[in-house]
């Protein structure tokens, strides 16, 4: 008796290191590209909206970047905010503020770049939420995503996209989009494509009134 | 291509029919031992049932059995601890009557002692008119015959004699209004008689009330000594309603512990963080679960040695002042944590309104962080009562837990006995279905073989009439 009652110690023990081992992440990690080429900077009010969004259904311990995408968007320099937000929820709070005030800042102070590095923001954004480890990931992309790259600059790259949901958001409809709804269509198929092809999930919003499903998995 | 394989001649109804003759003559060959295997095999089948069922039975019966054990031992147990009680009650009651009896004894002696007195001094015989007073009478009596000096003295006789009437008179009235007075004083004494009096019988009857309970309680005890069917049911019917009520309460206690755990599990993420996990399960959440077992823990433990409730006999078992010692501990340690709660849930508050306040921030609705509520203590206040009252309130979670363990020994075997009782009817009935099926099958078989079975008792018949029958005894003449 003394035996088996020994026995299933062990095993609820043993199964409780084992809970306690676990290396699983529960945090959620948001990367946010914003566009900020040409006549698109007049949407960055909306960008400043989506953020606020995203602050506030994060918890402790969640990450989010805000990085810009200009001409060439692969580089640390185009980080305009990171947080990691702290265990207590007091201190998340806090860091949730002056994240806030920094964007505010950045919305003021940006000037238009004159091409669209969308595949070199998510590079980036790729390579910081790997080191991040967050369980979760996601990509939001705030463009209309019409890409322009400069000359000399390779982007024929494979994304590497397992595990991550990309979820493009207000891709506003050009002009010559107005003239030839095809290009608008095909535009969103090459990125989709894109997307799946390196694992991902894919995802447009437009309405911004409806944001739930970017936390939606 | 499968199929070919079965083709014996190109056509497949003419391959079909020379499998069909030769399967027929195949059967019809191996008739015999074909019908003593089904019935074999449908016999084992249906002894094993049957065995089976019989093995059931007494394994239901043995637990029936079990849990008439349990059921009685249970209730001699408790009926023991409702005598016991009562006994205590009769000795606690009896001790304060009787150290009131000598009391009440000196008080009415006291009174009585005083109604004899007073009826003494009422007995007092009134004073007598003065002795001269007939000598007197005898001279004022004599003629007077006309001598006024006579006349004189006897009128200043009469006049004496009416005074000391007058003053007689008096006398014997203020003699009657004492008297009257003696009575009158001893009627309190008589109603503080009346009253003592009462209150002994009072005594007196409360334990008779006690005795005629503790004689009920005794009947109960003897029936359950005596393992009499009345007493088993009784016992049974009383464990159902004790599963189901303490079921009841301990899902309401449930419900205290989901609230209590929401007030602490959030704040505690302030304390011990909420990005880490055990098991799968947020840390905060952990620690207010763990708090709340604590908390549930202690109060098992008070009630133990508050010897209310009985789970673990070795606190039972302590001396009482270890005991009483340790309830101080338990009870003190457990209103620490009230208190842990209820501040947990006043940083909860905190935490709520800044929250909110960062919210509006992001929303940009400055509006609403100035315009903080002047009620919102009242929540705060409410919030911070449930997190010291809730503790307490699950303390007593040991009474019904400790029904519900009791009386779930009792539910599980009768549970069990009827599972059984499931089995071996499936059992039995199983066993028959199989035998029938044997039959079935015995019949079905010679229904395939009718026709050379049929030809087969041609010829029988044939045989008969020329002379050279078979043995009556044949096993495979059945058609």
């Amino acid at each position: 008796m003394n035996h088996y009652v020994i026995r299933v110690i062990s095993f609820l023990f043993t199964l409780l290191l084992a809970g306690c081992s676990e290396q699983v992440s529960y945090s959620k990690g948001v990367y946010m590209l914003i566009d900020t080429s040409g006549t698109y900077t007049t949407e960055l009010t909306q960008a400043q909206r989506i953020i606020n969004f995203t602050l506030a259904k994060l918890n402790p311990g969640d990450t989010f970047v805000v990085a810009r995408v200009d001409t060439g968007s692969f580089s640390e320099k185009d980080i305009v905010q990171k947080q990691t937000f702290e265990d207590r929820p007091s201190m998340a709070n806090q860091q949730k503020r002056q994240f806030r005030e920094g964007i505010n800042q950045f919305i003021e102070d940006v000037r238009p770049s004159s091409y669209t590095d969308i595949t070199g923001g998510m590079l980036q954004a790729i390579e910081y939420m790997n080191e991040a480890r967050s369980g979760k990931k996601t990509i939001l992309i705030f463009s209309d995503l019409k890409e322009e790259i400069q000359a000399g600059y390779n982007r024929d790259i494979p994304l590497q996209l397992e595990g991550y949901r990309i979820i493009a958001i207000n891709v506003t409809k050009l002009r010559s989009d107005n003239i030839d709804p095809v290009e608008y269509l095909d535009r969103l198929e090459s990125w989709r494509n894109k997307v799946e092809s390196g694992g991902g999930e894919w995802q447009v919003i437009n309405d911004l009134e409806r944001l739930e499903p970017i936390f939606n998995s | 291509m499968s199929s070919d394989i079965f083709m014996i001649v190109p056509n497949a109804f003419v391959s079909g029919l020379i499998w069909f003759l030769a399967i027929v003559v195949s059967l019809y060959l191996a008739r015999t031992p074909a019908h003593y295997s089904i019935r074999a095999l449908s016999r084992v089948l249906h002894n094993a049932m049957r065995l089976s069922a019989h093995s059931i039975i007494h394994a239901e019966k043995r637990l029936q059995q079990r849990n008439k054990e349990v059921l009685l031992a249970q209730g001699r147990e408790a009926s023991e601890r409702i005598i016991e009680r009562e006994f205590d009650r009769i000795e606690a009651s009896v001790r304060r009557d009787l150290a009131e009896y000598p009391a009440i004894h000196r008080m009415l002696t006291d009174e009585i002692r005083h109604i004899d007195d007073d009826y003494q001094n009422s007995t007092d015989v009134p004073p007598n008119p003065p002795g001269w007073v007939k000598a007197v009478e005898a001279v004022a009596k004599i003629p007077s015959k006309g001598d006024p000096m006579v006349a004189d003295i006897l009128e200043d006789i009469h006049g004496s004699l009416q005074k000391a009437n007058d003053k007689t008179l008096t006398e014997y009235r203020k003699s009657n209004q004492t008297r009257h007075d003696y009575l009158k004083s001893m009627m309190p004494h008589w109603r503080k008689v009346l009253n003592l009096v009462n209150q002994v019988e009072k005594n007196v009857s409360s334990l008779f009330t006690r005795s005629v309970t503790i004689d009920r309680h005794m009947d109960e005890y003897e029936g359950i000594l005596r393992r009499t069917d009345r007493s088993e049911q009784m016992l049974s019917s009383s464990s159902m309603t004790q599963f189901f009520i303490s079921g009841l309460v301990l899902a309401i206690a449930v419900g205290g512990a989901v609230i209590n755990f929401h007030l602490i599990a959030r704040p505690l993420s302030e304390m011990v963080g909420g990005t880490s996990h055990i098991a799968g399960f947020q840390i905060n959440t952990v620690a207010a679960l763990v708090i709340i077992l604590l908390e549930i823990a202690m109060g098992l433990f008070f009630m133990e040695t508050m010897r209310i409730t009985r789970l673990f006999p070795i606190i039972g078992a302590l001396n009482d002042k270890v005991r009483i010692r340790l309830s101080v501990v338990f009870i003190t340690i457990l209103t620490f944590l009230a208190c842990i709660e209820a501040s947990l849930a006043f940083m909860r508050e905190l935490l709520m309104e800044e929250d909110a306040a960062t919210r509006a921030i992001l929303r940009g609705d400055n509006a609403s962080i100035v315009a903080q509520s002047s009620y919102l203590w009242i929540t705060t206040a409410a919030q911070m009562g449930m997190g010291f009252v809730l503790p307490f309130a699950l303390m007593f979670v040991a009474i019904p837990l400790e029904s519900f363990i009791h009386s779930m020994r009792t539910v599980l075997g009768v549970v069990a006995v009827g599972l059984l009782r499931i089995l071996e009817w499936a059992l039995r009935v199983g066993g028959d279905v199989v035998r029938f099926m044997g039959n079935a099958l015995v019949q079905l078989y010679d229904f395939i073989i009718f026709a050379p079975l049929w030809m087969e008792t041609m010829i029988k018949h044939k045989q008969a009439k020329h002379g050279t029958t078979r043995p009556r005894n044949d096993p495979n003449a059945i058609l």
